[in-house]
């Protein structure tokens, strides 16, 4: 075997991807060659490491070092000065890495010293595409123990005990759907995984399969063997090609090392995956949806019951998780129920990632364990909000879920804190606004995508998302009335009992949820005719303010529409708002910031 | 103009496609995704093809084909921009992007310029979020965008 003794490790998730890691894997490879290196230090292409905002992120072992922003010209130096000569280049370290000439390792760095990482145990650790990477970190070790020392009654028993709970976004507890697909008798039963990870804003189980894809194919097997299916499918977004291929990595390594096909680690037990690519339709990440595009057909609800577990893959009793949760599988087998459970709240054990986005300091995944507080994950791993601005909201569940406001920062995070605050845990999106964020707006734009996603089957949901639209388009364009924000209500809670699905169901959500913390915001736009975050554009109006305008007239120039009156150097400028279109263009061009918008 | 993708090869690998899911259960999603690379876009006369390897009705398929937004029945631009309007990216501001994109070209979302070289598209969120707001064109990803850098990206293609 050879030994190095320096590893480089490059992120190659999505986001790293986009910002151009390939090309640093091949400037690394093209110095070490030239830097006779090549034999002391070894390049490997992980999974995410989960700070995006620090990307392309490299790690030098055995320091830990951590590069942020890394550019092509970096590595030169990287490579001359660290890896030839040992001395780290402090000036390219992520910033909170270097405090006050001591250097930190990436662990010691606040954004991960409260992450406690299980579903991400492997991503940017383990290069994704080798097995014996993941088998070096005691993989399939949890699939060979159930095999040849559990029955499936035991393995169902354990992910019980250990109390683990869907994390697609009902919070299902998974060890009940387990045993059911268990106990309904047929020749034929199948197990399926939710890789649709729709949700925007939410992109943990893309990192999952990217970094860690083999932990998605032992969950699945194990869960092959505890119910008795010997065919699994994975139902995986088309939008997410670099997961899509090292998950088909993993299946064939996977088969060429034994570990499916027939006779697994001796036993007769025999297994098979196949993965399945969406087409771009959100609600095919609800259950039912999922298996009928599976079957290759519209991905339109069923009614339930017969549940899945019951009646899913064609008509077979079918077990469905999503990825994080079956992320969680092996460790619970090898390490014991009790260890999972000894994370997390009383009813929410172990832990959970989340994808923080929007006005944050460190976009990224995280993973906490259940019962941090919201402001632990904003304020603490998150580094606060960007450009001195003020937390207006943080909206979790995507658009099944709803916002938090400041005064419920110190609530823990678990699946039933988040409901009783009229959000929810959904995925894991955890979308941070400012001050600058209009609620009315962002209760519109989650609006236009569940009315864009609607199947069309039900009338609630096809009918009644539409007309909610309506309405909020309508206040947003200020032409809204006080009775509106009354007939949303009573749509909204129509719409929530009668839906046939979850999408439906969940649908009005995140405008309760505004209305229950922002409904002053909605009266402005209703009565005042006024967006007070200063977004909506029918509702806006630019004005120049006369002490600062130094009359060079700049914006009359650029106004596309000629409503900006004045004279150069002698007058003062002034906007007619009657023929203004709102385009802004006059605002960006003003050397002197003398006008706003209101 | 987009070149002309239905040649007898491509229909030789159309039938190579089709016998290679037959068997399959639930074969119509693999096998019109496979289709829509090989031919850029899925019309009639190629959803026909597959009803006959497949022994599928036609107008199901079209019910498929229609219910599902990465399928389209019209020949693309050479290139597909494709403006994520994820929450994360929303957020951020990509409304103002997509706004300028549609300024500089002169096109609406879902369109494609009459020279076939562009088609402007809204996208669902890339879990790109740690670059908000993104666009992509084709398989280039463009992050941490302001409005002012879009003429710069539409000027390199």
């Amino acid at each position: 075997m050879e030994i190095f003794r320096s590893h480089v490790l490059i992120c190659g998730g999505t986001g790293c991807t986009s910002s151009g890691s390939e090309t640093l894997i091949d400037t690394f490879n093209k110095e070490l060659e030239k830097n006779g290196l090549t034999n002391e230090v070894k390049i490997v292409k992980t999974g995410c490491f989960g700070l995006c905002e620090a990307g392309p992120i490299v790690i030098v072992y055995p320091e830990g070092a951590f590069y942020s922003h890394v550019k092509v010209e970096d590595i030169k130096r990287i490579t001359e000065e660290h890896l030839l000569k040992g001395r780290i280049v402090k000036d390219l370290l992520f910033k909170e890495a270097v405090e006050e000439d001591q250097i930190r390792s990436i662990n010691e760095v606040e954004f991960y010293k409260k992450q406690k990482r299980v579903a991400l145990k492997n991503c940017g650790v383990i290069n994704p595409e080798d097995i014996r990477e993941y088998i070096a970190f005691d993989g399939y070790k949890a699939l060979g123990k159930a095999l040849t020392e559990m029955k499936p009654e035991d393995v169902i028993d354990a992910i019980k005990k250990s109390g683990l709970r869907g994390r697609g976004g009902g919070g299902f507890p998974s060890g009940l759907k387990w045993e059911f697909t268990y106990k309904a008798q047929n020749d034929q039963k199948y197990v399926a995984c939710n890789a649709d990870e729709g949700d925007p804003g939410a992109f943990m189980d893309r990192s999952v399969l990217e970094g860690d894809p083999h932990a998605i194919v032992e969950a699945m097997a194990i869960a092959g063997y505890a119910v008795g299916a010997d065919q699994g499918y994975v139902y995986v977004r088309a939008e997410y090609p670099i997961a899509v291929n090292r998950l088909q990595i993993a299946i064939d390594q996977a088969r060429e090392y034994g570990l499916l096909g027939k006779n697994i680690f001796g036993t007769d037990f025999a297994f098979d995956l196949e993965i399945r690519l969406g087409a771009g339709a959100f609600v095919c990440g609800e259950e039912t949806a999922l298996l009928n595009s599976i079957e290759g057909k519209r991905g339109m609800p069923r009614p339930r019951p017969p549940f899945p577990a019951i009646k899913g893959l064609w008509e077979k009793p079918t077990l469905l998780n999503n990825v994080e949760t079956y992320a969680n599988v092996a460790q619970i087998i090898l390490n014991g129920p009790e260890w999972f459970a000894s994370m997390g709240t009383e009813k929410s054990k172990g832990t959970k990632v989340f994808a923080l986005g929007g006005k944050i300091n460190n976009t990224g995944l995280v993973e906490i364990p259940m019962g941090t507080t919201l402001k632990e994950v904003i304020y603490e791993i998150g580094g606060g909000i960007p450009n001195g601005k003020a937390f207006k909201a943080v909206q979790t569940g995507g658009p099944s879920g709803g916002c938090i406001t400041a005064d419920y920062l110190e609530t823990p995070i678990d699946y039933d804190n988040l409901i009783a605050l009229g959000s929810m845990m959904g995925s894991g999106g955890m979308i941070v606004m400012d001050e600058d964020n209009c609620m009315v707006d962002i209760a519109r734009f989650f609006l236009d995508f569940t009315v864009d996603e609607s199947c069309g089957k039900c009338p609630p949901c096809r009918i009644g998302t539409k007309r909610m639209l309506e309405i909020l388009d309508k206040i947003t364009s200020g032409q809204g009335e006080l009775e509106d924000i009354d007939k949303l209500e009573k749509l909204a809670a129509n719409i929530k009992a009668s839906a046939l699905c979850g999408l439906g169901q969940t649908a009005p959500n995140p405008v309760l949820s505004t209305l229950r913390y922002f409904r002053d915001e909605y009266i402005a736009h209703v009565t005042e005719k006024r967006c007070p975050a200063g977004v909506c554009q029918g509702l806006l109006s630019y004005t120049v303010t006369p002490e600062l305008c130094k009359k060079c007239g700049i914006c009359a120039n650029k106004c596309p529409v000629n409503c900006i009156d004045g004279v150069k150097g002698k007058e003062v400028y002034k906007i007619d708002t009657e023929k203004c279109i709102k385009c802004g263009a006059c605002m960006e061009a003003c050397p002197f910031k003398a006008i706003s918008k209101k | 103009m987009a070149k002309n993708t239905f040649t007898a090869e491509n229909f030789t690998k159309l039938d190579q496609v089709i016998q290679k899911y037959a068997d399959k259960k639930g074969a119509l999603i693999p096998v019109l995704n496979d289709a829509q690379k090989i031919f850029g876009c899925l019309p009639m006369e190629i959803q026909k093809k597959i009803s006959e390897g497949l022994n599928i009705a036609l107008a199901e398929i079209y019910g498929v084909v229609t219910f599902y937004s990465q399928f389209s029945l019209e020949p693309k631009g050479e290139y597909t921009i494709g403006v994520c309007l994820g929450t994360a990216c929303y957020v951020k501001g990509a409304q103002k992007i997509i706004d300028r994109i549609k300024k500089e070209i002169s096109i609406g979302v879902g369109e494609t310029s009459p020279n076939g070289k562009f088609t402007l598209e809204a996208t669902r969120c890339i879990g790109a979020c740690g670059l908000a707001p993104v666009l992509t064109v084709n398989e280039d990803v463009y992050g941490r965008l302001v409005e002012g850098d879009v003429p710069g990206i539409l000027e390199k293609y």
